[in-house]
């Protein structure tokens, strides 16, 4: 029986052992009318029957061959980096894999250790003092964040929080469901329409006469791929009294100043999605999120976190801290239902850092930097092509087109290429960005060669102008 | 006890590897920094020193290797925490999620690119329906402790949508009953969704108190949170009764799916009245618990909360597979996640799923409760004493060391460690809080026999120890990486971050 290794025997003896006839004995307190009965129900009969490995094998290639290996330009928050061969073949080692939450902590250091590096290096990258030992993702991290800001700006007493809408539109749709029902109201800043970057005057109008706000969310680079003035809206936010939770793309932070330098009191949490660092795109999960703060907002912060200490002997070694903090001790009074953290991701996430190094981090975004200046000036020798929000950005630009987004995506799906993410349908509550803009955001980073930018570029501007004529001719006829 | 001949050495901080003038990776892209930072404004870029690492790979590989094997993994160790259901996880559900195809794709691919993924999502989502008797599953809670927020938070939009249609009628609900061995995720969740908590007493035979819960129901209930079979191990017989009582009242059933793995094909939570339940595919579904994570927590409904499930799911017409959103969910609780949960892990159900079929869904409930009961009764027989002798076991039971730690004044977590010293991972100790001195013991139905005497001798020669010489137990563990740690040290210095002190 699959993975199941009694014989008929022991089966035999051990039922002898617990006094009972038969297995389905033992569910005899289950009352009957409750029990799968297939002469009145289905029971489980829609479920195939059990299949063999190597036909389970040959059932998943044929469904993975059939999505392919597209040449990817989509970016908005799950990006495409040359993954280091020896990380997976390390992280699923079964002593990674198949262990469980460190409880046991004698017996689960490799773990401890793995989230104590993983800590010690978020923190560094951002700059801030202290990292928990990682969340479930991106968005539902920047949720958490909210929270935690809510909770530790006791002086503000409010419940606003600032939320500009060049943070991406499903992160924040994600916030507003986890925060909604205690609450807490996200109130939009409108962007500026030149620059895609955050509008300070309509921020400085969100104030309402002064009216006390707990933090103000700054994504860096945002979601159009701009750069945002981030010293500027934190030494605003940090005047009236409000916390500044930065949100940032952790590649990017190996050359863009770290959060705990903004202004001149640096952000109070930094938030971000980790899978950019070693976790494949993989349809958007599991990912996993990163969140760092000041050491005084330490006791405020949600989730698992390790400390180091010493055993009896004096010996150093790593265990779960500030529990009393979380759901298991805590229960109602938790500062989070969450459970667990990425394990898994956390350790793949510090293998990646560490095999990249310094060094190695930077030539990965100073190459995502490169490539997307390239690719932009390829496409800027099409005339049809815009640039609404200019090419001050890090890996990622929106580009306006004269016809529609969906069929151009459409088309270039039809050449195996994920030409990147169609914004007009994404902003669907979004007061800044029209729907007939046609505007597409694409992304490009150190995977990309210079053949496939021009390849990807020709591609785009040749099915732009054959969307375009096609349409003009419709209109002619029509 | 024998002496090591190398003792076991602390493994130094890979930060204490590096040097930052070394250069050795194939890894980055050939490229000048400096160049590409011309693009970027001059008052942005970084100014702080990055200082992560610089080692070269063998040092890396030979860091992480060491630290694997510091770990108890099912992989290595019989693992019977309770709750958790340390079951084998197959390695062909890792490769078979890992191929390029799976992890390549990008989220937001155009659907025409991902029929593929699609059609295996839309398959799990009908298979966890059938196995569970609901009418619809949404897969994208990230985790359990999300997936029991999703199912609160729609039990809230359902009655906040009532109340909008009916504002006379419908009264203000504004609690959640949950029993008092829960888990602590259960109350946590409530208040999250704005719920006050009710917590109602267990009675000796591990139900829920009747009358109690009969007078804690009220026009103020929104719903309760249960486990079936409970967090004691033991099926809770009275559950039609509790969950007509709730429905008169007008509130819902939610369900934690933390022990499906003991009524897989056995009973469906659905027929025993349940509105919405999670399922933890981390448990019954063998995905990787992975050191704390990646879970997975699907939910499933009845044909009430159908219209507010968290979206996207996949939906199936003549075209082939879609997404369906918002925009045909008008009333859903929303997003959870930036896309639909965690996507390589529900793949890795998917294939355990096809793997295991119906006939091998049913043998889990089977062998998983075999081997639950077997145990029970060999620990008993060996004169343990059981928190429910009487009842029989689900997939775990509750054992209490009360009296060894009355007589040789031996906690349960001194058993715990000195079982790490013997080679097994500790049972989940101390919960729940209810009963002293308790183990909760789950060995899962991919445990053989011969594995499961083996514990029991164990745990009979720790009780002897316990008796002859105590402080094997009190000072243990002796045989691991460390000894007892000082969590009071741990939280009161905190040290959580090898640069903090270096800045």
């Amino acid at each position: 029986m699959p993975y199941i290794p009694h014989t008929p025997n022991e089966v035999e003896e051990m039922l002898r052992v617990i006094g009972a006839e038969s297995i389905d004995d033992l569910f005899d307190e289950i009352p009957q009318e409750l029990r799968i009965d297939l002469e009145k129900s289905t029971g489980l009969n829609p479920i195939p029957l059990g299949k063999s490995e190597m036909a389970v094998q040959r059932q998943l290639s044929e469904k993975a061959m059939l999505d392919g290996t597209p040449l990817c330009f989509a970016g908005g928050g799950a990006y495409e980096h040359h993954i280091p061969a020896a990380l997976w073949e390390l992280a699923t080692r079964g002593e990674f894999y198949s262990a469980y939450t460190p409880y046991q902590a004698e017996a689960s250091q490799g773990t401890l250790q793995v989230i104590y590096e993983f800590q010690s290096m978020i923190a560094n990258l951002t700059a801030m003092d202290v990292s928990n030992a990682s969340l479930y993702d991106g968005a539902s991290g920047l949720a958490e964040a909210v929270l935690m800001a809510v909770r530790a700006n006791r002086k503000a007493k409010s419940k606003r929080i600032l939320m500009p809408e060049s943070v991406s539109p499903v992160y924040r749709q994600v916030v507003e469901t986890i925060v909604k029902n205690q609450g807490i109201t996200l109130e939009l800043i409108a962007i500026d329409q030149t620059t895609g970057t955050i509008n300070r005057e309509h921020a400085q109008q969100q104030l309402h006469n002064d009216a006390a706000f707990a933090a103000l969310v700054i994504p860096q680079p945002n979601y159009f791929g701009s750069l945002e003035e981030v010293h500027q809206l934190t030494d605003w936010a940090y005047k009236q009294g409000a916390l500044v939770i930065a949100q940032v793309n952790p590649t990017a932070l190996a050359l863009l100043a770290a959060p705990g330098n903004w202004g001149e009191n640096g952000a109070d949490i930094a938030v971000g999605e980790a899978q950019p660092l070693g976790i494949p795109l993989s349809s958007g999960g599991p990912y996993i999120g990163f969140i760092a703060c000041k050491q005084k907002l330490v006791r405020q912060l949600p989730g698992r976190i390790v400390g180091r200490t010493v055993d009896l002997d004096d010996k150093p070694g790593f265990t779960l801290t500030l529990q009393a903090r979380e759901q298991h001790i805590r229960r109602s009074k938790a500062t989070s239902n969450i459970c667990t953290n990425q394990g898994l991701l956390a350790t793949a996430v510090t293998l990646y850092l560490s095999f990249l190094g310094t060094d190695g981090l930077q030539k990965v975004a100073a190459s995502c930097v490169a490539n997307t200046q390239k690719l932009i000036a390829l496409l800027e020798k099409s005339p049809e092509i815009k640039f609404p929000f200019g090419k001050t950005v890090f890996h990622e630009f929106v580009v306006q087109l004269d016809v529609s987004v969906d069929s151009v995506l459409e088309r270039l799906a039809e050449e195996d290429i994920v030409g990147g993410i169609n914004l007009s349908q994404q902003q669907v509550a979004s007061q800044s960005v029209d729907a007939n803009k046609n505007q597409l955001l694409i992304c490009v980073t150190e995977t990309k060669t210079e053949e496939e930018l021009r390849f990807f570029s020709e591609t785009l501007i040749a099915i732009c102008s054959e969307i375009s004529s096609l349409s003009n001719s419709e209109g002619e006829l029509s | 006890m024998s002496k090591r001949i190398i003792e076991q050495n602390a493994e130094t901080l890979i930060f204490e590897l590096s040097d930052q003038n070394r250069r050795s990776s194939s890894l980055a892209p050939d490229i000048d920094i400096n160049d590409a930072c011309n693009n970027l404004p001059e008052h942005l870029q970084r100014k702080k020193k990055l200082q992560l690492p610089q080692v070269g790979e063998l040092q890396v590989v030979r860091h992480y290797t060491r630290l694997s094997q510091k770990n108890f993994s099912i992989d290595t160790h019989f693992y019977p925490l309770g709750s958790c259901t340390m079951k084998y996880n197959p390695r062909v559900c890792n490769t078979q999620a890992q191929l390029a195809g799976f992890t390549s794709r990008h989220p937001m691919a155009h659907s025409s690119m991902s029929q593929g993924v699609m059609s295996c999502m839309f398959d799990l989502q009908n298979m966890l329906m059938e196995a569970t008797g609901m009418k619809q599953v949404s897969l994208t809670p990230m985790a359990g402790a999300q997936g029991e927020f999703a199912g609160i938070a729609m039990i809230r939009a359902y009655h906040d949508h009532n109340k909008e249609l009916q504002p006379d009628k419908e009264p203000e609900r504004s609690e959640i009953i949950v029993p008092d061995a829960a888990h602590g995720t259960n109350p946590a969740t409530a208040v999250m969704s704005g719920y006050k908590v009710k917590e109602i007493p267990t009675n000796d035979q591990g139900d829920i108190d009747i009358d109690a819960l009969e007078k804690m129901i009220g026009p103020q209930t929104a719903g309760i949170m249960l486990t079936n079979p409970s967090t004691l191990g033991v099926f809770e017989r009275k559950i039609k009764l509790i969950a007509d009582m709730i429905h008169k009242a007008g509130g819902l059933l939610y369900y934690d799916g933390a022990n499906l793995n003991a009524i897989l094909g056995k009973v469906k939570p659905g027929d025993m009245g349940f509105d919405v339940i999670h399922m933890n595919l981390h448990k019954t579904f063998s995905t990787p618990h992975g050191g704390g994570g990646p879970g997975s927590g699907p939910i499933g409904v009845s044909e009430r909360l159908q219209p507010f499930v968290p979206v996207p799911i996949v939906g199936r017409n003549e075209q082939g597979y879609y997404w369906i959103t918002e925009k045909q969910l008008p009333l859903s609780i929303g997003r959870l996640s930036a896309w639909m949960g965690n996507v390589g892990i529900l793949l890795r159900a998917y294939i355990y799923a096809l793997l295991l079929g119906r006939n091998g869904m049913v043998r889990v409930a089977d062998f998983a409760t075999l081997n639950a009961n077997y145990l029970l009764k060999r620990l008993m027989e060996a004169d343990f004493e059981m928190a429910f002798p009487e009842r029989r076991a689900s997939n775990e039971f509750i054992l209490t060391l009360r009296k060894e730690a009355k007589e040789y004044g031996t906690t349960a977590m001194d058993f715990a460690k000195r079982l790490l010293d013997y080679g097994y991972h500790a049972p989940t100790t101390y919960f729940p809080l209810l009963v002293p001195e308790c183990f909760l013991i789950e060995p899962t139905e991919t445990e053989s026999r011969d594995d499961l005497d083996a514990f029991v001798e164990t745990l009979i020669k720790i009780r002897d120890e316990a008796e002859q010489s105590p402080n094997l137990l009190k000072d243990a563990p002796f045989e691991l990486p460390v000894r007892r740690l000082d969590d009071v040290k741990a939280a009161r210095e905190l040290d959580l971050n090898f640069y903090y002190s270096k800045c």
